[in-house]
């Protein structure tokens, strides 16, 4: 072997033995980092100072601080959380920054919303951050459609609601549907129906995948907490004609009460308890159901279908 | 007189399109315009704003390295290699010398503008399954960005004219920088009186003005660019590289060559 050949066999050794070398330290020093460090820092705070820095193209920067809000909101939804300190402040910064960046208001309300884990809990942020972003665009209509919805679902504010979506329905091009929600909600706030509506609307209106399935839980636990209501009364007005609770479903078909025994949502049919109560009988695959739990079972906003998977 | 700047312009082409670093640069901003549909993914409904806000940026940023790196040697590397010398004793005035560099690195700029768009839009078609009518607006975009070129250019020609080639590099990106926060500092003179407020609001209008030639952010949001700015932009990019040329012309015309 020629003595640059040789001198070319060791160092391409070297480099590659040093480069996977340093690879293995750097992993080996990032377990010693606690994660924490390295995760609740918004490391400049300062908007302006961010948009002096960014040189003109804060535009760019805004698109940064989204991706990295749903970054964070993202690890923190998977651990089950229960602070999210990070995600308004960083949504401020990217909105901030990019005023128009509709996603980020739209997206990040629904993120600060949802209680513990599933979100940060702070309706009054996302309220504030709807706001603000209503401000910045007001030919919106959608910021208004989020507006109304914290206010009605998360606030109970129902004449806030019928306002957010009276206003947002004023909007050239707005989809009609919040017409009918102003209407709705400030004539029977807090109704199943008005509750299915919005949930409906929510689910037709966004195409991610996140926020569409969540709206596809709540559209079926408020679909379970209808229909068990009503098996009930249906066993209450059978148990007031006959003087006995029926001893199950089956016996309200033969009675040609029901035509079948009903199932929920996923397919599964209902029990009906010894006291005339109904139970979902997979609750943990329906979350967010008030009604139909097991005795001694407390409503949770917790989602447990997502629980250890 | 038209004739020997476009001779002397057609050289600085060539000469430009030779240098490999222009190829890296382009590259890597083709890379980067790449990469933007990667980082889309990672985000949340903003796949075509990333696109649109890196590429821009990238195209924006890049072109601007170029034009101060080009523009910093277009006289000093004829100085150094002594070819001036030999352009100089033929019937051609150092001012055309001057006007026809500028155009020669104004053209290369646009050609490359024109390839980084070219892989912007492809981009762009990737993400958004195809192009539509509001992404002609982009166009212009990017014809502000030319724009912000042509004043670096400008600049690093007005520059290099009677400064070292680092200095010139470091004069013309200190300018790039202050000129993006111009907007800032005819408000700062808004908060003064007197003499100050007189002093300050000229630096304000003697420093180029980048704030308004950046319409990245609108353009991603589908805003659209009134005609005015258009109209005043073009102008404005005209005058002003027009009396940065003209300054360099000058300087140049003076200056010892011995």
């Amino acid at each position: 072997m020629k003595s640059t050949q040789y001198t070319t066999a060791v160092l391409s050794f070297l480099l590659i033995a040093c480069f996977a070398g340093s690879a293995v330290v750097e992993h080996k020093m990032e377990q010693l980092r606690p994660a924490a460090t390295l995760e609740e820092v918004l490391y400049i705070p300062s908007s302006k100072v961010v948009k002096r820095m960014s040189v003109g193209f804060e535009a760019l920067v805004a698109d940064i601080y989204w991706t990295r809000a749903v970054q964070y909101f993202g690890a923190k939804h998977i651990e089950n959380a229960n602070q999210y300190k990070l995600l308004y402040p960083l949504l401020d910064m990217a909105t901030d920054l990019d005023p128009h960046l509709i996603p980020a208001y739209e997206f990040g309300s629904v993120f600060l919303t949802q209680p513990p884990p599933r979100g940060a809990g702070e309706p009054l942020k996302a309220v504030a951050l709807l706001q603000k972003g209503i401000r910045q665009n007001p030919d919106s209509w959608r910021l208004y459609q989020g507006l109304g919805f914290i206010y009605y679902m998360e606030l109970k504010d129902y004449p806030a609601a019928g306002e957010a979506f009276a206003q947002g329905s004023k909007i050239p091009g707005a989809h009609p549907f919040l017409k009918v929600m102003a209407a709705r909600t400030l004539q029977t706030g807090g109704d199943y129906l008005t509750a299915q509506m919005l949930w409906q609307a929510i689910y037709e209106s966004f195409s991610d995948g996140l926020i569409r399935d969540n709206a596809l839980k709540h559209l079926r636990a408020l679909q379970v907490d209808r229909e068990v209501l009503q098996l009930e009364a249906l066993a209450r007005a059978y148990a007031a004609r006959t003087g006995h609770l029926p001893a199950g479903f089956n016996e309200l078909v033969a009675v040609h009460v029901l035509r079948s025994v009903p199932r929920d949502p996923l397919g599964y049919p209902y029990e009906l308890l010894p006291d005339g109560h109904v139970m979902v009988k997979f609750y943990r695959e329906l979350p967010f159901i008030t009604q139909g739990l097991p005795p001694g079972q407390q409503p949770s906003d917790l989602d447990l279908s997502t629980q250890g998977k | 007189m038209t004739r020997r700047i476009a001779c002397i312009a057609s050289n600085t082409f060539r000469e430009a399109v030779r240098d490999r670093v222009l190829y890296n640069l382009i590259l890597f901003v083709l890379l980067l315009v790449g990469s933007a549909v990667l980082f889309g993914q990672i985000s949340l409904e903003i796949e075509r704003i990333v696109v649109i806000n890196l590429s821009l940026t990238s195209i924006s940023v890049f072109g601007v390295v170029i034009a101060i790196f080009i523009g910093i040697q277009l006289v000093s590397k004829e100085i150094e290699k002594k070819t001036l010398y030999t352009v100089l004793v033929r019937p051609v005035r150092r001012w055309e010398f001057i006007v026809g560099k500028f155009f020669g690195l104004v053209e290369t700029l646009a050609v490359n503008t024109f390839f980084m768009a070219l892989g912007f839009y492809a981009a762009l078609f990737y993400v958004s399954r195809g192009l539509h009518k509001s992404d002609l607006n982009i166009l212009l975009a990017i014809y502000f960005i030319v724009l912000q070129f042509v004043i670096i250019t400008s600049l690093a020609l007005l520059f290099s004219s009677f400064s070292t080639p680092i200095f010139s590099a470091i004069f013309a990106f200190a300018l790039f920088v202050i000129g993006t926060f111009a907007d800032d500092l005819k408000n700062f003179a808004a908060l003064t009186e007197g003499a100050t407020h007189w002093l300050i609001t000229g630096v304000g209008y003697l420093l180029p003005n980048f704030g308004s030639l950046n319409v990245i952010g609108a353009v991603a949001h589908d805003q659209p660019v009134s005609l005015a700015l258009f109209v005043h932009n073009s102008l404005y990019a005209a005058l002003y590289s027009c009396a940065a040329v003209c300054g360099a012309a000058l300087i140049f015309e003076r200056r010892n060559l011995k």
